[in-house]
C-alpha cells in the first residue's frame, strides 16, 4: 500500500473506480498513517474512525481529504483551535463540505491551525503547534499549518485551508506543497468561521496542480447562502492542465525582490523565471508601488473585521462559559478564558481602530490604502497576465523564534497579504530547497477569476521539475 | 501611544477581562504594532474612494421561499446553559 504515497489523489480515485483499490482500505491506510505520525507532527485535531456519508461520484471520489478545523461538518466538532469552541458541534455542513460529499470524497478528519486563523506558524493553537515534516523543530507556517503539514507528509492526499492574508500559501510554501487562494467570491464562505469577511477565502492544498484543478472544480460556484459567492460560471479547470504557456506575459514586481528576501529563496524563484522563459513566456518588470503599505493596511482591516466577527463568542448561546454571577461577568470572563493571546491582540487592535475618535485615522484610512493597493494590481494586469514572486521571504523558521514578537510574525506575510486586499487569486508551489533541505515556494498571482492561468503555469512547471514529488522522511 | 487607561477602555468595549500582567503586555505590544501601522499616515490618500469590499456593485436577490431551518433542539444542544427551549443566563433584572 505504500505506493499510495506517490499517487496523486486523481490516480487514487481512478484506481478505486476501476476496482484495483478498495475505498475502505485506502481510508484505513491513511488513517493508520495519520495515527502513527500525528504524535510528532500534531497536524490533526480530529481523526474520524469512518468518514461522514458521501455517496457522489467525481474524479476525486474515494480520495481522503482533511478539512481545516474552522469549516463546519455537520455533527462533528469544530474548534477553530480555540478553547472558546472546544466542545462545539456543527449543526450544518459548510457549502464546500456539501460539495465534497456530493463528489464522494472521504473526509478523514480536521486539521490543526492558529486559533481562529490568527497567525503564520500554527503556534497559536490551543492544541499546541503543528510541526514541519521536513524538520520537526520548525513551524509548518500558518494559519493552515496542519493542512499543509498533513499533505506534505502524505498523511492525506488533499486538504482544504482558508486564506485571509496568506494562510494557505505561506504554509504551502514552508511545507513544499501547492496551496491556492482563489479569487474572493470564487468559493462560498458559508460554513467557514469568519475572521475577515472581506478577505477570507477557502482553497485547496494538494501535492500537485492536477489535484488542485480537480478539487477547485468541486468546491467553486455560486451559493444562495453566500451573497458574495460570485454568480459567474466556473470553468473546467482541468482543461488548463496542459504543458503550454506560450504567449503569456509574466510580471516581476521589484517590490517583492528587495530587502528582507533570503538569498536562497531569491535564487530559487529566479530559476522559475528562467524556466518559464525557456518554455516561451515573456517576462516584464513591473511595479506595485503601494506594497510597503500592505501589512499595515491588512492588520487594521483584518483586525477590525475580526473584532466584529468574534463578538458572537460571548458565552451565551454556544461555546465556553466561565463561572460568573452576572451577565457582564459572563461576557468578560468567558472571553478572557476562551480566547488565546493572539486572538485578544487582534480583538484589541480592531476594537481600538474602530472606536470613536480613531475610526477615521485608522479604519477609513486603511480602506483608502486598500483601494490604492487594488489599483496597483489593476494597472499591472493591463500589461501582464500573471505576476511571479516569492511566497515567503524565508524558509520555515524555528518553533518559538517569532511568537514572542507579534510584529515579526506579521511581517512573515509580506508577499501574500496584497492579493487578499485586492481579491485576486494566487497560488504557492514548491520550486526548490534550501541548503538545509527545507522547501522554497514561488507564488503566482493572476487577475480576478483567472485561476486557470495559475493552473496552466503551475502545471507547466511541474511537467519539467520534480520538487512536488519530494516526500519528507517522517517518523 | 497606548497607555494603561486606553487598554482598560478597549477591554471594556471588547468585553474581555484583563489581568494587570496582561494589561502591561497589551500596552507594549499594541504600542509596538500601532507605531508600525502609523506608516500609513505618510501615505497620501486624499480623494481616494475607500474600498469597503469586493464585488459590491451588484445586488444579490433570491426568491422569498419558505425552507426548512435547523431544528431548535439541535441548536440548543450546544448551549452552555439552557432551560426548556431557552438559553439560560444569570439574572439581569432585580
Amino acid at each position: 500500500m505504500d505506493e499510495l504515497l506517490s499517487l496523486s489523489a486523481v490516480e487514487i480515485s481512478k484506481r478505486i473506480a476501476d476496482g484495483s483499490l478498495n475505498k475502505e482500505k485506502v481510508y484505513s491506510f491513511f488513517k493508520e498513517r495519520i495515527k502513527k505520525s500525528n504524535p510528532s507532527l500534531n497536524a490533526f485535531v480530529q481523526i474520524y474512525d469512518a468518514p461522514p456519508a458521501a455517496s457522489g461520484i467525481s474524479s476525486l471520489s474515494g480520495a481522503p481529504i482533511a478539512i481545516k478545523d474552522n469549516i463546519c461538518i455537520r455533527g462533528k466538532k469544530i474548534t477553530c483551535a480555540s478553547k472558546i469552541l472546544s466542545s462545539h458541534a456543527s449543526v450544518y455542513d459548510a457549502t464546500v463540505v456539501e460539495h465534497l460529499k456530493q463528489a464522494g470524497l472521504q473526509i478523514i478528519g480536521t486539521a490543526n491551525m492558529d486559533e481562529f486563523a490568527f497567525g503564520s506558524s500554527t503556534e497559536n493553537s490551543c492544541y499546541g503547534p503543528s510541526r514541519n515534516p521536513w524538520d520537526t523543530t520548525r513551524v509548518p507556517g500558518g494559519s493552515s499549518g496542519g493542512s499543509a503539514a498533513a499533505v506534505a507528509a502524505r498523511l492525506v492526499p488533499l486538504a482544504l485551508g482558508s486564506d485571509t492574508g496568506g494562510s494557505i500559501r505561506q504554509p504551502a510554501s514552508l511545507c513544499g506543497v501547492v496551496g491556492m487562494k482563489p479569487t474572493y467570491g470564487r468559493v462560498s464562505r458559508y460554513g467557514l468561521v469568519a475572521f475577515g469577511s472581506s478577505l477570507d477565502q477557502i482553497g485547496p492544498i494538494t501535492t500537485n496542480f492536477t489535484d488542485c484543478a480537480h478539487l477547485l472544480n468541486i468546491i467553486c460556484g455560486p451559493d444562495s447562502n453566500d451573497s458574495t459567492a460570485a454568480a459567474s460560471g466556473t470553468p473546467d479547470f482541468t482543461e488548463y492542465l496542459r504543458d503550454d504557456i506560450k504567449g503569456l506575459t509574466i510580471g516581476i514586481p521589484a517590490e517583492y525582490y528587495g530587502e528582507g528576501l533570503n538569498s536562497e529563496v531569491a535564487s530559487a524563484v529566479k530559476k522559475v523565471i528562467e524556466y518559464f522563459k525557456e518554455k516561451g513566456a515573456k517576462v516584464a518588470d513591473i511595479s506595485l508601488p503601494h506594497t510597503e503599505y500592505a501589512i499595515a493596511t491588512y492588520y487594521i482591516i483584518g483586525s477590525c473585521e475580526a473584532s466584529s466577527n468574534l463578538q458572537r463568542f460571548d458565552g451565551v448561546r454556544y461555546g465556553l462559559r466561565a463561572a460568573c454571577s452576572s451577565l457582564s461577568e459572563l461576557y468578560m470572563r468567558s472571553r478572557q478564558e476562551g480566547f488565546g493571546d493572539e486572538a485578544k491582540r487582534r480583538i484589541f487592535l480592531g476594537t481600538y481602530s474602530l472606536s470613536s475618535g480613531y475610526y477615521d485615522a485608522y479604519y477609513l484610512r486603511a480602506l483608502r490604502a486598500r483601494q490604492l493597493i487594488k489599483q496597483d494590481f489593476d494597472k499591472a494586469f493591463n500589461a501582464v497576465d500573471v505576476i511571479l514572486t516569492p511566497t515567503s521571504p524565508t524558509v520555515a523558521f524555528k518553533i518559538g523564534e517569532r511568537n514572542m514578537d507579534p510584529l515579526s510574525m506579521y511581517l512573515s506575510d509580506i508577499y501574500t497579504i496584497s492579493s487578499n486586499l485586492a481579491g485576486v487569486p494566487a497560488v504557492s508551489f514548491p520550486c526548490g530547497s534550501s541548503s538545509a533541505g527545507l522547501p522554497i515556494g514561488a507564488q503566482l498571482i493572476a487577475k480576478e477569476f483567472d485561476e486557470a492561468t495559475l493552473i496552466r503555469l503551475g502545471f507547466c512547471f511541474q511537467c519539467g521539475t520534480d520538487y512536488h514529488k519530494r516526500i519528507p522522511k517522517i517518523v | 501611544m497606548v497607555d494603561k487607561k486606553t487598554v482598560e477602555y478597549v477591554a471594556g468595549l471588547a468585553r474581555i477581562e484583563v489581568s494587570e500582567e496582561q494589561k502591561q503586555f497589551l500596552e507594549s505590544q499594541l504600542s509596538n504594532i500601532l507605531s508600525y501601522i502609523d506608516k500609513l499616515k505618510k501615505l497620501d490618500v486624499e480623494g481616494v474612494e475607500p474600498l469597503r469590499g469586493l464585488h459590491l456593485e451588484r445586488n444579490v436577490l433570491r426568491n422569498d421561499e419558505v425552507k426548512p431551518s435547523t431544528a431548535k433542539e439541535e441548536i440548543l444542544e450546544n448551549a452552555p446553559s439552557r432551560q426548556e427551549r431557552y438559553f439560560k443566563i444569570p439574572k439581569v433584572l432585580e
